[in-house]
């Protein structure tokens, strides 16, 4: 009996303590990002493009990199958007509830979620050389648009099985076809959808080892989709590597612009997908 | 009118179909063109030799991926020895012990964690763990280590790859019918027993396959565990030895010596590698979540 009530309490505390070393870690790496960023943010930092000495310590920003990633993510989250919708619809409202095809059609896209991302990045600048394309804001569009598809159509695919089926019923005992359903049904899932956009985003925009040979790096603002788009994180990994102290301090900066972002986005998707369950029917 | 909105149907139906398949098409794609990318190495050299060869000697056209083989591995057993019994032992909690309180601070957590990209976690891991190691941990063991190093790996690696383990141990525990643990408690055992007994036997299967599912995510983690490694290459001896991942050979070759012959070949061959094990680990594992889901509807 003792025994019994003895090793419950150890157990107790070892859970207890592993979930608070957890929540800890989280604390720990916000704490040394801000610690080590805050310093060295500046207002010139997101304004500006990188000056004649940049890499060296003197003026400049990190604007380049910062548009660039926007371009990158956008282009790559309307792709995304392009091909999730149709396949979630697809495998959900046209095929039978417990057809074998929607089950492989998933289970491609549970693959494609763990390939890495460095294997994309490959693929897809063997696919450059393949189509006679150079390192561009395009082939960045491209390959991120790879990695963040299968993230996107898991998430909405999620939303999109949750919904009631008397919803769908109803609407095709009206006489609707299939496709003015969906049209009905994508408004019900619009909360759920724009929470796995957001997702989808969060993981594009921080990610390196895609856009590593595909996008390029350039200190300029991209003008073209053939033209060589800087990123975030790239940057931050270039300056990081650099000898000189101040343009660590930026790469730190830098690290703390993008935390940043990943925050709002991650804070923007809870708020959206905490909406979603309250309308939920 | 009637035939407009049939026809509508129709392209969409069609457009959905072909949106679908070429998902699948996709996968194989990937899988085709890196074999085909890789092949000249393997005709060159036979793949037994290049996979258990450590000599790496680009120039000389002498590829042998043991010294990354073996540091990928290395920090990813790492990696899931920190992770798996942190990751398990909080999930059980938030599961059986937690209050609904406790449980909305913590899932945001997690959530967050694995929103941070892999550069801040390099970034972090290059400003606390590295100078940790060198200063506190090496002196006491090898002497002197710059601390980039398989333990640096290691642990910046079992942090990323917690909040997924912890979500899906977490998704799996719930999935357990509660008339099961009900049942147990009202036998008298204690919470400890139930989830020994009952929770943790119910969901082994489902245990096994998020471990594969991490271990396969911790193979082709590339950036954070670029930046805290070491990258030198020969076969890591300890755990303060610098190493030189897989991922990390791609990321820093590719793309750039590209002249060499066979080289380019040799680097898609790492990716091949990559790509199937990740399938194979994926499969599985996604393969035993599945047919759980459907058993216990989750």
């Amino acid at each position: 009996m003792l025994m019994k009530r003895l090793e419950e309490n150890i157990f107790r505390v070892l859970m207890i303590t592993a979930t608070l070393v957890i929540s800890g870690l989280l604390l720990f790496i916000l704490g040394t990002i801000i610690w080590k960023g805050a310093p060295a943010l500046s207002w010139d930092m997101v304004t500006k493009l990188p000056g004649g000495g940049f890499y060296l310590g003197r003026e400049g920003g990190v604007l380049n990199a910062i548009a660039g990633s926007f371009y990158v993510i956008t282009g790559a989250v309307a792709m995304s958007m392009i091909i999730s919708v149709p396949v979630v619809m697809y495998v959900n409202f046209y095929l039978q509830h417990k057809s074998i095809l929607a089950g492989f059609v998933r289970f491609c896209f549970d693959i494609l979620l763990g390939i890495p991302s460095i294997v994309y990045g490959a693929f897809g600048f063997a696919l450059m050389i393949f189509l006679g394309m150079r390192a561009s804001l395009g082939g960045g569009i491209i390959t991120v648009g790879m990695l963040i598809t299968p993230i996107m159509m898991r998430s909405f695919d999620e939303v999109a099985r949750l919904l009631p089926g008397e919803l769908t019923d109803s609407l095709l005992s009206l006489g609707s076809t299939k496709f003015e359903m969906i049209k009905v049904v994508m408004r019900q899932l619009m909360p759920g959808f724009i929470t796995a956009a957001l997702l989808a985003t969060g993981r594009g925009i921080g990610d390196a080892a895609t856009v590593l040979f595909t996008a390029g790096y350039t200190d300029n603002l991209p003008g073209a989709l053939s033209q060589p788009a800087a990123t975030l994180p790239l940057s931050i990994f270039f300056q990081l590597g650099s000898p000189v102290p101040e343009v660590q301090d930026r790469a730190y900066a830098s690290a703390l612009i993008l935390t940043g972002l990943i925050l709002m986005l991650s804070f923007t998707a809870r708020y959206f997908s905490s909406r979603f369950s309250k309308h939920k029917i | 009118m009637h035939r407009l909105r049939k026809i509508k149907d129709k392209g969409a139906r069609w457009f959905m179909r072909v949106m679908a398949f070429s998902a699948i098409l996709i996968l194989l794609i990937i899988g085709i063109m890196l074999f085909l990318k890789a092949y000249p190495v393997i005709r060159e050299n036979s793949l037994l030799k290049l996979l258990s060869s450590s000599n790496w000697k680009p120039t000389a056209g002498e590829f042998g991926f043991l010294p990354f083989i073996i540091s990928t591995l290395y920090v990813s057993a790492i990696a899931l020895i920190i992770a798996f019994p942190l990751s398990l032992l909080s999930a059980i909690y938030l599961n059986s012990y937690a209050s609904e309180g406790v449980r909305r601070v913590i899932e945001p957590v997690t959530d967050l964690l694995s929103g941070i990209p892999p550069v801040i976690y390099g970034v972090w891991g290059t400003i606390t763990i590295v100078p940790f190691i060198a200063r506190n941990i090496a002196p006491g063991f090898a002497g002197s280590s710059s601390g980039y190093s398989v333990m640096a790996g290691g642990v910046v690696l079992a942090v990323m790859v917690i909040p997924l383990m912890v979500g899906l141990f977490t998704e799996i525990f719930n999935s357990i019918p509660s008339e099961m643990t009900d049942a147990s408690l009202s036998l008298g055992a204690t919470k400890w027993q139930t989830v020994k007994r009952v929770i943790l036997r119910r969901s082994l299967p489902g245990i096994v396959a998020v471990t594969v599912l991490a271990l396969s995510r911790a193979f082709g983690e590339t950036m954070a565990v670029l930046m805290v490694c070491g990258n030198s290459i020969r076969i890591p001896h300890s755990l303060l030895d610098a190493c030189y991942p897989l991922p990390a050979l791609i990321a820093n070759n590719y793309g750039e010596m590209l002249s060499i012959p066979g080289y380019e070949s040799a680097l898609m061959l790492a990716a091949l590698i990559l790509f199937v094990i990740v399938f194979i680990f994926n499969g599985l594992s996604r393969f035993t979540l599945n047919r759980l889901e459907r058993r216990f509807h989750f």
